[in-house]
């Protein structure tokens, strides 16, 4: 099967902005792939360039196999973008804003679909208000309802819930998730690190164009981060313990691989006279992750 | 709404036609005023083919309207989707540049007729008007009415601000559609202006336009379709390779 969205060696500048550089890409059918970097790090434009709003200097684009500049429509029918700035079009109700969005697609009676979005996204008592009297937050969500009134195999969102409330957070994930249970291909951009890691199956990070990381959101967290073992003690810990070790406002931070490596930890400890008055276990996070990923490539660019 | 040509026309003539107050019956009363106050000052002093002057000015004041308002739905519809940035809308769906280019010059011209119609209507009463040639009036009315929406597609397309809008509608549409014989036939101009009249292709929009109302004009009708025509043949290829080549809507 080939892939649900392919990125070969795709560059863009703005002047003298390198947006992108040369980035290859791949996400599979299915996928919940997440897009994430530091603010100007890309994303945006990498996005644009999937749905032909910038054009590239160099390099390939396909949706579904379909070239995004020599097979446009077919790519563009394939492909539901939910923009990052909160646009809408203040003449129009949000049905009408959703039906002139079907019209756009070829398609004619679309109300039945319509009406299926507009509840799932909590909509239904608005649709016939105009955009102009809604607040962000349910603009927010016309926005992803008119990404996917023409039911895209692919969709991808730019920071979705950038100032959103958690309600519509919530709302905006379970429906999201039906549909990549259903089949849909997702491709999310997002500040929230802990949504991409409850989210996405597998992780892209960019960095100044550039991707720096690309892997499962398994395979990340257990490369870059660790278990730890995070103690508030009475007396000094054994110094063989500390590699590793971090210390901040009096709690100790032990990495461990694996939990095997626990007790014999706790056995030094008791064996060096060190009283643990608190204890807890870290887990590994995708925050650690980013924060590890983007320092070794400043490094690295160094 | 079945295509993407379709809907697009559909959404743009929505467009204005929600804000009718504005966009038609608005300059429908500026068209008015103009009639009431040139034909006051005008009316039996001037005579013009034999033409009594408030019966000339009329289908002037007609063709005027469609022509600015043709530019106007256009330019401005384009202007505010790309500052408001909902413009994304009409970018992100498969609608081809041909359709793109035709759906809202259609929509234009739409506009443009509806003003012309109301003008008409508001002003007929005011004189004896015959209707000579009457497909004149649909031609010209129509190719005008497209040269003036390709012209503002170009516009709405080249300017970033309102203001870049408003200089070209100020310094360009506005003292071309004055200075073509909206008021005036350009026979009453010393030979310098008369001249220059006929490099204005507005001048043959109107003076076409007028000769359905009185079998007479400036120019011949044949003259001023040709004209008219391959000026909407220029715009028309200028304009899709602009929006082919995806100048300041896709960069
Ligand atoms: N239309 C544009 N004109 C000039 N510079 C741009 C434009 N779009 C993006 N950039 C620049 O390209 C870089 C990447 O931006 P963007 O893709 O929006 O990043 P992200 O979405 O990751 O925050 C930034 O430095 C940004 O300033
Ligand atoms: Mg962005």
């Amino acid at each position: 099967m080939s892939p649900a969205i392919r990125i070969e060696q795709v560059s863009k500048r703005f002047g003298s902005v390198h947006a992108l550089d040369a980035v290859d890409l791949e996400v599979q059918p299915g996928e919940f792939f997440g897009l994430l970097g530091p603010n100007g790090a890309g994303k945006t434009t990498l996005i644009s360039a999937l749905a032909g709003l910038v054009r590239p200097d160099a390099g390939r684009l396909r949706v579904m196999n379909h070239d995004v500049q020599a097979d446009y429509r077919a790519a563009r029918r394939q492909l539901g973008v939910v923009p990052q700035e909160l646009v809408f079009d203040p003449f129009f109700s949000v049905r009408e804003s959703l039906q002139i969005q079907s019209g756009y697609f070829g398609i004619a009676d679309n109300d039945t679909w319509i009406d299926e979005i507009l509840e799932n996204l909590g909509l239904t008592s608005k649709a016939n208000v105009n955009m102009r009297m809604l607040s962000g937050g349910m603009k927010r969500r016309v926005l992803v309802a008119q990404a996917l009134v023409h039911r895209p195999p692919v969709i991808v969102l730019d920071e979705p819930t950038a100032g959103v409330d958690v309600e519509l957070r919530q709302t905006l994930w379970a429906f999201i998730r039906r549909l990549n249970q259903a089949g849909h291909t997702v491709v999310l951009t997002t500040h929230y690190l802990e949504e991409a890691e409850m989210l996405c199956n597998r992780i892209a990070m960019l960095k100044a164009g550039r991707i720096v990381a690309l892997d499962t959101t398994h395979n990340l967290l257990r490369r870059f981060s660790t278990h730890s073992l995070r103690l508030r003690v009475e007396g000094s810990i054994p110094t063989e313990l500390l590699r590793g070790a971090t210390e901040s406002g009096g709690w100790w931070s032990l990495p461990f691989d694996a939990f095997g490596e626990v007790e014999p930890i706790l056995a030094r400890l008791r064996g060096a006279d060190c009283r643990i008055t608190d204890l807890e276990v870290g887990k590994p996070d995708l925050e650690e992750v980013f924060v590890r990923v983007m320092q070794g490539s400043l490094q690295g660019q160094g | 709404m079945r295509g993407g040509f379709s809907t697009l026309l559909y959404k743009e003539v929505l467009r204005f036609w929600k804000v009718a107050a504005q966009t038609v019956a608005a300059p429908v009363l500026t068209a008015l005023l103009y009639l009431l106050i040139f034909s006051h000052v005008l009316e039996g002093h001037v005579k013009i083919h034999g033409i009594a002057y408030t019966a000339f000015l009329i289908p002037g004041l007609v063709i005027m309207s469609v022509l600015q308002n043709a530019f106007a739905n256009s330019s401005s519809s384009l202007i505010q989707s790309k500052v408001t940035g909902n413009i994304v809308f009409v970018l992100l769906p498969p609608i081809s540049y041909l359709e793109f280019f035709a759906a809202y010059v259609l929509a234009s011209v739409v506009r443009g007729v509806v003003v012309g119609s109301g003008v008409l209507l508001a002003t007929v009463w005011f004189a004896p008007l015959g209707f000579a040639e009457p497909w004149w009036i649909v031609i010209f009315a129509v190719l005008g009415g497209s040269i003036l929406g390709s012209l503002g597609v170009i516009a709405g397309i080249w300017a970033e601000k309102f203001d870049q809008l408003a200089a070209f509608q100020n310094f360009l549409i506005m003292p071309l559609t004055f200075l073509s014989g909206v008021f005036y036939s350009v026979h009453s101009l010393p030979p310098f202006w008369q001249q220059l009249s006929h490099w204005n292709p507005i001048f043959y929009m109107i003076d076409g336009f007028r000769h359905g109302f009185f079998g007479v004009s400036d120019a011949s009708p044949w003259l001023s379709l040709a004209v008219v025509g391959s000026c909407f043949a220029v715009l028309t290829v200028f304009t899709l390779n602009l929006l082919k080549s995806g100048y300041k809507l896709r960069d």
